[in-house]
Order: structure tokens, then C-alpha cells, then sequence
């Protein structure tokens, strides 16, 4: 059946729907790395000596760290010099106090992304801290969630106003010399996001955080850190997505969740940054480091996580799971088209007894996109009847994309059951034709049979994000004509 | 004017030739069953026709209602009113077999300039016809066709068809993994469609069907050509005979 071969492929040719430019005038220092540089972010941002010293260190670390190679992607190689550290928006003192204080040109570029910040709000009663380049531009709800005692703030803020908290819990996850891109993170992070829920909090909202790289040449390192005390809960959303650009544009963040006894926190992504053109030029790489402590008996950590942009992506986001009973969960849809590369998947650390994890990962390859899928799941001696469940389904659109599946074990206690399943399956000809013959049109048809091949996912994202993955994924694999 | 007429049709299955001029009419109102050894080109008659291009078209021509339905796209022909069951029904992971039907009835709607179904209307048809054809209700909900059993996948066909409301039924072997209360239950299914405007072209091995399913002509297809054509009695001759006799007329 040639012609739906043909059909897939039409469709998956989508032009990048998010791609434009805000013209935002940025205060910004010039390429380059060194440790003045490192002084002068530090010194922007007020910060104490102490977290001064520590991305010192971390930059030093950072120096005699080798570039990973072992990942199954391949581009050029980055030049650290030419990148510029710092940006942030020209009117940084007098920052917005309510989202209809926001620059119009921002909102309008959130409109044209559609997604309309005070709609959204009234509509989902999410608390929005949208991440405008590399500074926090807008926080809304924040007195609302401050009448319990919880703290959603914008890193900087957090390092000002709740020092003793950042400086207990940060990189206390993920150490500054984890790997080569979380060293650098360490040392010249500029903002990000940060939440702290209370002992006995319910979280009344989800908080939600839309990051934008903006500025041409400016690598973007995000810090993101969560604290769930005891017996509290949280569920954050991120969401982002890009202008059309032609330089690789550098993307490391680190983002550190702890959960303490009985505490859950739920930590969702949708990712469509710019995915380079046709020929792989342009497009974001996206070297991200995502970990959960589940320190606490009984705590849980899930990430769920919709990929559908970035040239590069290189990410893991992981559990820990150190309390007795306590659960890591990684759920997860990725879509590579274009020339797009992605390695990606999770690591499940069980350290407790009891703890349980659930490795849900759907990759789709269309065009020439491909895709590794690596998962480790690592059963320590102390951890005395741990289960693990691991499913992980490619679907290939086309016939010159790829998909790779890399599950690593380390079992290191006899108690343990793992669970293991993996499929591959070409978009089938005859479940498109099934649908033609029903009347429905092909590109509603390759929708819905992606659709249902993600729904194990989107049933675990917040409803409003859901519908909005849902559309992302139509509009990322399906020509809008007709 | 005849609801389907097929002329000469030649059709090649991946280089090799599978139907060699076959001609075909269907009046409007009108039970057709076709029935024939094992390989004779009866499910590529079907795929022809709904436009599954793996069936490449070599000569000839297919009226619909008039209409050249080979000049048509597989969806186009669906929302004409041409509907087929499958002799083997895909599963479609994920996707509700209710959501689904709505879709389809959506675009056939679309198609004749008539507004999306309101939800409630819709879930009223969808149970209707369900007890229609006594599917458990519980295959509403379930991902389309997915871990059924062989005779719900059948059933879930004649499903579709009744809220469809296609103007031609093509039935491949629907019969064929049906114990026999359901062989009962979905041949009412389709009698109950059965109108002055609407025809079926059942495809089936089993004369047992067509006691439930009385045609009105019947053929045997053989070697990519209609051998022979009949009333209802030709079906109780094969049931007897087999299709050893008419060789001689399909070289
Ligand atoms: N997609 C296909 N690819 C290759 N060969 C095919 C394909 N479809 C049909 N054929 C071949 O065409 C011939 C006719 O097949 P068809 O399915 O039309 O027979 P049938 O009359 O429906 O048989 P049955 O009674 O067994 O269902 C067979 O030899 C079959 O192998
Ligand atoms: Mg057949």
C-alpha cells in the first residue's frame, strides 16, 4: 500500500507551528565561559557567598569532566566559548505582580503558541510562573498557595528569600559533578523554578511553568528544585516550546524533586522545542538531567513526560527510591521526525524494600527521526521484594526512521520480580485502511491510531494537558490541510 | 439504474493477476452472495472495491450509483455508502470502538453537509443497534476490535454496518467463526437493514448462512472470473456438489 506509506510521510512533513520571533531587548553578557563569568551571574543575582563557591566548584569539576560520547546521537561538537551565559529581560526590577502586568509582546507570542495564559488560569485554576528566557517574567496565585505555607517561586527568588532551604536540598539529588552537562548546570544556572509544599499539604493546583528560549546564542540552563515534606503532594506541569532559529541553540537544565515520608509529587513535561529543519539544520539540543528522590517510606515520585521537539535529546529522568515502599514511575511518549535524534528513557533505583516501579515509554520515528530507548533498573541488595514493570512500544512511520530499545538490569537481590515487554510496530497499512473504509479521512486516521498507541500516557497527564498533548502530537504528524 | 456494475474488472495482487474480467450487477434492494473455492479472488473483489491500493486496477470499470467509483478515494467511497465487513477486522489499540463510530458517522455526515451527531443521539443509535445485534455492551467502551474474540470481531463488523447505514453491504465471510445463535442474531441484523435502497454482496462458504440471509442471486467466483450465476437453489447444488464441475468454464 504505497500511497499511505506516501500519506505518512506528507504528513509528518509539518512546518514547526510555534516558530517566530519575540523581539525582546535582553541584558546579556558576552560568549564565553570563565570563572569571571560564573562571578558576574552570581554577582547579577545577589547571591551568598556560599553559592558562589559551589558553582566554583562545580566549574572546576566541569573543566576535568570528558564530553559523553556513549549516546546514540551524533552532532558537532558544542563550543562552550561561543555560547553567552546570561540573559534576562531589560526590565528586571519593576518585574510584573499579576499576569495582566505581562509586556503585551509576550503574551501575544503565548497566544500565538495558543496558549492564553489568564484563560487558562481561569479556566484550569493553574498558577503560572512563566519562565521568559532565563528569568522568571510572571507569577500569579502565589498568595493563595503562600496561605499555606507553600512557596512556588523562581529559583533566584527562592536563593533570597529561602536560602536555608535551597541550600539544604540543592544538588543534594542530583551531586554538581553527576555528569558533564549537570556540572555545567551547577555552574552557571541562571533561573528556574522553585517549589516547597509544606507537612500535610495538599497542593490546591497545579503549578504550572511554561519555559521559552528566547535569545539567539543564549544556552538555557533551567534549575529546577521540589521539595514534598511528609505526607504532601504536588503535581507540576512544564511545557514549552521555541521561535525558528538557525544556530544549535544548548539546553541543559537540572531538576531535583525530593519527596519525604508518605509525599507524592507528580512531575509532568510536554517538550516541543524547535526541531531543526529537513536537513537537521538548526533545532535545540536538549541535554537534560531530571532525578526524584523518593527518600520517604512510602513516598512517590511519577514523571510523565510528551517529547516532541528538540534536534537532540538526551534525557533520563530518574527515581530513587530510598524509602520502604516507596514507587517511581516514568511514563512517556517521544516522537522523532526530521532528522531528529533522541536518547532517552529512565532509570528506576530500587534501595528500599518494597518499592515498586512502572516504565511506560512509547517512541514514535517518522521520516528520518530515530530513537534510543535505555532503562535501567537497578534492584540494590537492600531492596527485598521489589517489583518492576517495563513496557516500552516503538511505532515506525515510514521507512527511514529507527528504533532502538537498550533495557539494562542490575538485579543484586533475589526477591525481586521485573517485568519486561517490548513491541515494534510499523503504523499498520491495514488499520489506516480499515478506518478509510469506515470514511474517516487519513490524516484523522493516522490521529487517532497514534492517539490510541500514547493513550496509556495522556490518561496520566492532568486533563487540560492532555487535550494539549493530544493536539501537539496531531499538529507535530499531520498536514492541517483539508 | 443498477446500484453497482462492474465491468471487466482486471485486478493484479502484486504482479500477478487475481481477477480476469469480472462483471457484476447489483440492483438497488438487491441480496447477492458469491461463494467459491479457497484463493479464487472473492476478498480481492472486496479490497477492489473499497480501494485498498495494494489491488492495482489493470482494466475495466465499477459504477456506483452511476458514479466511476474507481476514480474515488477508499473514504469518498465509504461516505457514498459502500461499507465492508472484513474477513479479518483490525485491532486498533487505544482507540474506543464507540469513539471510533463516531468519527466515521461524523465524516459520512460532513460529506452530505449535515452537522457533527449531537453525543446524546449518537450514544442512543450506538446502544440501539448494539442490542441490535446483541453485542455486549461492554465492546462499546473496549479499543476497537482489541483481544475480541473471533466472533465478536464479526459481530462488531455487522455493528458497524448498522450504524453506518451503508448502501451497499459487503460482507466477506462474517459468517465464517460465528457459533450458530450468533450466524442467527447477525443475519437478522442484516434482514432488519435490508430496504429497497440498499444491497449486500455477502461473501460466504456456508449455504447455512444463506437460510438465514435468503439472496436473491448467487454466484460462484472462481480463478478471478464469475463462473456461474443463479438463484438461490445454486447454493444447495454447490452445498452438494462442490466446485468440481465448474472448472471446465472458469479456464
Ligand atoms: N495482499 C496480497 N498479497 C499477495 N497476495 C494476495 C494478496 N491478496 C490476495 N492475494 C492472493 O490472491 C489470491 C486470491 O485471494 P483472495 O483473498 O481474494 O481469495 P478468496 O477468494 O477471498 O479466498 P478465501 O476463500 O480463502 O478467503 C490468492 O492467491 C492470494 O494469495
Ligand atoms: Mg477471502
Amino acid at each position: 500500500m504505497s500511497a499511505s506509506t506516501e500519506t505518512i510521510e506528507r504528513f509528518t512533513e509539518k512546518g514547526y507551528e510555534a516558530g517566530f520571533v519575540t523581539n525582546i531587548e535582553e541584558d546579556r553578557v558576552e560568549p564565553g565561559l570563565n570563572e569571571d563569568v560564573i562571578r558576574f551571574i552570581s554577582a547579577k543575582k545577589n547571591e551568598p557567598e556560599w553559592l558562589l563557591e559551589w558553582r566554583l566548584e562545580a566549574y572546576r569539576n566541569w573543566l576535568n569532566m570528558p564530553e559523553p560520547d556513549w549516546q546514540y546521537v551524533h552532532y558537532d561538537p558544542i563550543d562552550f566559548q561561543s555560547i553567552s551565559y546570561y540573559a534576562a529581560p531589560k526590565r528586571d526590577e519593576d518585574r510584573p505582580q499579576s499576569l495582566d502586568d505581562i509586556d503585551p509582546e509576550i503574551r501575544e507570542t503565548y497566544n500565538k503558541l495558543g496558549i492564553p495564559l489568564h484563560e487558562q488560569e481561569m479556566l484550569a485554576g493553574v498558577a503560572v510562573d512563566a519562565v521568559f528566557d532565563s528569568v522568571s517574567v510572571a507569577t500569579s496565585y502565589k498568595d493563595r498557595l503562600a496561605e499555606q505555607g507553600i512557596v512556588f517561586c523562581s529559583m533566584s527568588e527562592a536563593v533570597q528569600e529561602h536560602p536555608e532551604l535551597v541550600r539544604k536540598y540543592l544538588g543534594t539529588v542530583i551531586p554538581q559533578n553527576d555528569n558533564y552537562f549537570a556540572a555545567l548546570n551547577s555552574a552557571v544556572f541562571t533561573d528556574g523554578s522553585f517549589v516547597y509544599i509544606p507537612k500535610g499539604v495538599r497542593c490546591p493546583m497545579e503549578l504550572s511553568t511554561y519555559f521559552r528560549i528566547n535569545a539567539a546564542n543564549t544556552g538555557q540552563f533551567e534549575r529546577t528544585l521540589i521539595i514534598a515534606e511528609d505526607s504532601s503532594y504536588v503535581s507540576y506541569l512544564e511545557g514549552c516550546t521555541a521561535p525558528m532559529r538557525d544556530e544549535n541553540q544548548l539546553h541543559a537544565a537540572v531538576v531535583e524533586l525530593v519527596a519525604l515520608d508518605n509525599a507524592e509529587i507528580k512531575y509532568s513535561t510536554v517538550q516541543n522545542w524547535y526541531p531543526g529543519d529537513a536537513q537537521g539544520k538548526g533545532g535545540i539540543y536538549n541535554f537534560v538531567t531530571k532525578r526524584g528522590l523518593a527518600a520517604g517510606d512510602n513516598s512517590k515520585i511519577s514523571w510523565t513526560q510528551v517529547e516532541t521537539g528538540s534536534a537532540i535529546t538526551w534525557k533520563y529522568p530518574s527515581v530513587v527510591m530510598r524509602g520502604d515502599n516507596s514507587v517511581g514511575e516514568f511514563y512517556s511518549v517521544a516522537v522523532t521526525r526530521l532528522r531528529q535524534q533522541a536518547d532517552t528513557g529512565t532509570k528506576m533505583i530500587h534501595l528500599g524494600k518494597n518499592t515498586r516501579s512502572t516504565i511506560v515509554s512509547k517512541g514514535i520515528s517518522a521520516q528520518e527521526g530515530q530513537q534510543v530507548y535505555r532503562g535501567l533498573v537497578r534492584i540494590a541488595p537492600t531492596a527485598e521484594n521489589a517489583r518492576n514493570y517495563s513496557q516500552c512500544d516503538s511505532m515506525l512511520m515510514g521507512s527511514e526512521c529507527g528504533a532502538h530499545t537498550f533495557p539494562y538490569l542490575d538485579v543484586n537481590n533475589t526477591t525481586a520480580q521485573l517485568e519486561h515487554e517490548a513491541t515494534t510496530s510499523k503504523i499498520g497499512e491495514d488499520q489506516i485502511l480499515y478506518c478509510l473504509s469506515r470514511g474517516i479521512a487519513e490524516e484523522d486516521a493516522v490521529s487517532l491510531i497514534v492517539n490510541g498507541f500514547c493513550k496509556e500516557v495522556f490518561r496520566e497527564l492532568p486533563m487540560e494537558f492532555a487535550v494539549e498533548a493530544q493536539k501537539l502530537l496531531e499538529i507535530t504528524l499531520e498536514d492541517s490541510v483539508g | 439504474m443498477a446500484l453497482l456494475e462492474i465491468r471487466n474488472l482486471h485486478v493484479n495482487v502484486e504482479g500477478a493477476e487475481i481477477l480476469k474480467g469480472l462483471d457484476l450487477t447489483i440492483e438497488p434492494g438487491k441480496v447477492h452472495a458469491i461463494m467459491g473455492p479457497n484463493g479464487g479472488g472473492k476478498s480481492t473483489l472486496a479490497k477492489a472495491l473499497v480501494g485498498d491500493d495494494a489491488y492495482e486496477i489493470t482494466q475495466g470499470e465499477v459504477l456506483f450509483n452511476g458514479q466511476d467509483l474507481l476514480e474515488m478515494d477508499p473514504e469518498e467511497r465509504a461516505r457514498e455508502g459502500v461499507f465492508l465487513g472484513f474477513q479479518y477486522p483490525v485491532e486498533i489499540p487505544g482507540v474506543s470502538n464507540t469513539y471510533f463510530l463516531k468519527a466515521a458517522v461524523n465524516a459520512i455526515r460532513k460529506h452530505h453537509g449535515q452537522d457533527e451527531i449531537d453525543a446524546m443521539e449518537f450514544l442512543e443509535l450506538v446502544r440501539e443497534r448494539a442490542r441490535r445485534v446483541k453485542l455486549d455492551e461492554g465492546l462499546l467502551q473496549r479499543p476497537v476490535n482489541e483481544g475480541f474474540s473471533g466472533g465478536e470481531k464479526k459481530r462488531n463488523e455487522i455493528f458497524h454496518m448498522s450504524v453506518l447505514e451503508p448502501s451497499l453491504g459487503i460482507l466477506d465471510e462474517t459468517d465464517s467463526g460465528l457459533d450458530i445463535d450468533a450466524l442467527r442474531t447477525v443475519s437478522e441484523g442484516v434482514n432488519a437493514m435490508r430496504a429497497d435502497d440498499r444491497s449486500f454482496l455477502v461473501i460466504t462458504h456456508y449455504q447455512r448462512l444463506l437460510d438465514y440471509i435468503v439472496p436473491d442471486v448467487v454466484h460462484v467466483l472462481m480463478d478471478g472470473r464469475i463462473v456461474k450465476t443463479g438463484g438461490k437453489e445454486l447454493a444447495h447444488e454447490l452445498e452438494r456438489q462442490g466446485y468440481e464441475g465448474f472448472e471446465d468454464n472458469a479456464a
